[in-house]
């Protein structure tokens, strides 16, 4: 008999009678008010910097002067404009290392932990959030929930790979001395659009 | 521990060496109750937080109750979405299948992100058997790995050591600067350092944390963004699971993604919460699930519900036996209170003494988030192991004595009487702890003059 059938009959032999799956609901009802300004707290208390603008013209602005200062930029966000060096699906890690700034559209924030959800279309290369020394991302005022519940129920691709990212990389290996930085982005500026 | 040869050390054994240095042991006990304390300021911002637990418990009983069936449909999906599955019946098995996924490829390097499984089975020291340069990236895994020593802890790897030690390791592997002590300075030396080895890996292991039966993805969570780099780099990434990781839905993600890193650091979320579904164009993704005795831990009505576990460890923080003894001295890839339950079912007779390990207080039962009854399993383990013959004959005789003298009034006053009169002649006798156990960290108090009842029957009225 092959592992695999030899694990399901073991399980089908030694699990308990069938027991019902809870119904996902919860007493307490969620809180709506200010919700842009809580999610900039949410962003600022993982380390990350959460900044209010009412149109693109800070960002634009910040891809130029990056480009303009000689540094490899990835820009996704449309919005923006086609500004941005090469990156597709397929580039390797070798070409992406010394990505200094990548400027990524997410779908939506979390306000109960800061987060925000990408899937792989956005980032056009799934290392590229990870590999950039500094990352910005913009989200739409309006597309913010109030927790995870919310978020789930707002998906309906999880496409081949997306995520919930929550600040910049960090650790706190060496003693419980946070350190931003670790392996991805070394900061991450979320701009809020609206 | 992956890298010791022989028998290990017991619990209480090992704990002797660990509090030897009364400092260190009193900075680990301070910091694992400082992250402890995380926790409770996370989980009381969250008015809901108990229902939450409640919902994860109750979602972890119904997947185990209907598991097989969920490996199913698991299989089914994920095959559907272009991933790999593959199935092992024990740790030689999974060892053995991502040995030859390597030789297929002719690929002799892999890195490595945080999997508990891994370290269960093994992995590191077979492949490294077997010619393969294996890179845990995770830092407070590669400073282990440097040290040749095991995780001490399943979330905070290095807990046990100190920055001084830190900085002398990676002088000795990565040439910095010799007393450089900078946690800043350090992990940037690591960053440079593993950067290269993510960007040359053709292949990249990662744990999963929630697989989903609904959709044939899964969840990998990290802080540093290690899991990723790998991953992304890689043009082979194979997941390593359980077969208890599962769970039916994507919404059923959202209870366990609110509670895991609050229960763990007292973050809201980690930083990285990545779902896999399938390959990028041109990789190859395998998923790895494995059994290693969990569907005979299934069958165990008393310990089954041991198998909700999601690894946050807010049972290590708070357990006052693990922040006093620290992890080596639980000998097992898992410690603290879970690992305590767990690791008996793996090997009963090699891990006899860790349901010892443990004041029974509770405190773990009171943090877990998915409500496992750690504490009443650590008791019953102690029958079952007593019952097995696993318990030393010493232990035996004198809870059998004890029995015997609390069941009879009479004896149990004379002996109170001749305990209180060699304490008074014969103060060496009580307070030798190569004769009484009970002595070693204690003072023994004065012997008082009469017992409770004889003052009592004096002083009444």
């Amino acid at each position: 008999m092959s592992a695999r059938d030899r694990i399901l009959n073991a399980i089908a032999a030694n699990k308990p009678a069938l027991l019902p799956h809870p119904e996902l609901k919860l007493s307490v009802s969620p809180d709506r008010e200010n919700m842009v300004q809580r999610f900039m707290q949410a962003v600022e208390a993982i380390g990350g910097k959460a900044v209010a603008i009412s149109n693109f013209d800070p960002v634009i602005a910040d891809v130029v002067a990056t480009r303009a200062a000689g540094h490899y930029v990835v820009n996704t966000i449309s919005a923006v404009g086609a500004l941005s060096d090469e990156v597709t699906t397929d580039t390797h890690a070798d070409t992406l290392e010394p990505l200094h700034k990548a400027f990524l559209s997410a779908q939506f924030g979390v306000v109960e932990n800061g987060s925000v959800w990408m899937t792989e279309s956005q980032m056009q290369n799934r290392l590229v959030p990870f590999i950039c020394q500094h990352l910005v991302i913009c989200i739409r005022a309006e597309d913010l929930v109030v927790n995870m519940h919310e978020a789930y129920e707002r998906i309906s691709d999880f496409q081949g790979y997306s995520l919930f990212l929550a600040g910049p990389s960090k650790t706190a290996d060496i003693e419980q001395s946070l350190v931003i930085g670790a392996h991805g982005a070394r900061s991450l500026v979320v701009y809020v659009v609206g | 521990m992956s890298e010791q040869v022989g028998k290990p050390l017991w619990h209480a054994d090992a704990a002797e060496v660990f509090i030897a240095d009364e400092p260190r042991t009193d900075w680990h006990d301070e910091t694992l109750w400082f992250v402890r304390t995380k926790r409770d300021r996370a989980s009381v911002q969250v008015p809901e937080w108990e229902e939450l637990r409640e919902l994860a418990s109750g979602i972890k009983d119904h997947s185990l109750s209907n598991l097989d069936l969920y490996l199913r449909e698991f299989e089914e999906k994920a095959t559907a979405n272009g991933i790999t599955v593959h199935w092992a019946a024990d740790a030689t098995e999974h060892n053995q299948i991502i040995l030859g996924i390597l030789k297929k490829h002719g690929f002799n390097k892999l890195v490595k992100s945080k999997s508990m499984l891994t370290e269960e089975c093994h992995l590191n020291p077979f492949l490294e058997h077997n010619g393969i340069e294996v890179v845990d990236t995770d830092l407070g895994e590669r400073i282990v790995q440097f040290r040749q020593e095991a995780p001490s802890h399943i979330v905070l790897p290095a807990i046990h050591l100190k920055k001084q030690d830190v900085s002398d390791t990676f002088h000795e592997h990565l040439g910095t600067e010799k007393g450089n002590n900078d946690p800043q300075y350090l992990t940037e030396a690591a960053r440079g350092h593993l950067r290269e080895k993510f960007i040359t890996s053709p292949l990249a292991i990662t744990g999963v944390n929630f697989a989903v039966a609904e959709t044939g993805g899964f969840v990998v969570c990290t802080n540093e963004g290690n899991a990723d780099m790998g991953v992304h780099a890689a043009s082979v990434h194979i997941a390593c699971m359980g077969v208890e990781k599962i769970i039916p839905k994507a919404k059923d993600l959202a209870v366990f993604l609110r509670l895991l890193a609050r229960s763990a650091t007292g973050q809201p979320i980690t930083t990285y919460s990545s779902h896999f579904h399938k390959p990028r164009r041109g990789q190859e993704l395998h998923v790895v699930i494995v059994d290693n005795g969990r569907s005979r831990q299934l069958g165990r009505p008393d310990f089954r519900n041991s198998l909700k576990c999601i690894r946050c460890a807010a049972c290590f923080n708070t357990c006052p036996v693990y922040r006093r003894s620290g992890g080596h001295s639980y000998h097992t890839a898992v410690a603290g209170p879970i690992g305590s339950i767990l690791n008996p079912n793996l090997d009963m007779r090699a891990n006899a003494d860790l349901p010892f390990a443990s004041t029974l207080c509770g405190s773990c039962s009171n943090v877990c988030p998915v409500k496992i009854d750690i504490h009443q399993q650590l008791w019953k383990w102690r029958q079952v192991l007593a019952e097995e013959g696993h318990v030393a004959p010493s232990k035996k005789v004198a809870m059998k004595g004890m029995a015997f003298l609390l069941s009879h009034p009479r004896l149990f006053r004379v002996a109170g009487r001749v305990g209180r009169s060699v304490m008074r002649a014969f103060p060496g006798l009580a307070n030798n702890k190569k004769i009484n156990a009970w002595y070693k960290q204690r003072e023994m108090p004065e012997a008082p003059a009469q017992s409770f009842r004889d003052w009592f029957k004096e002083n009444k009225t």
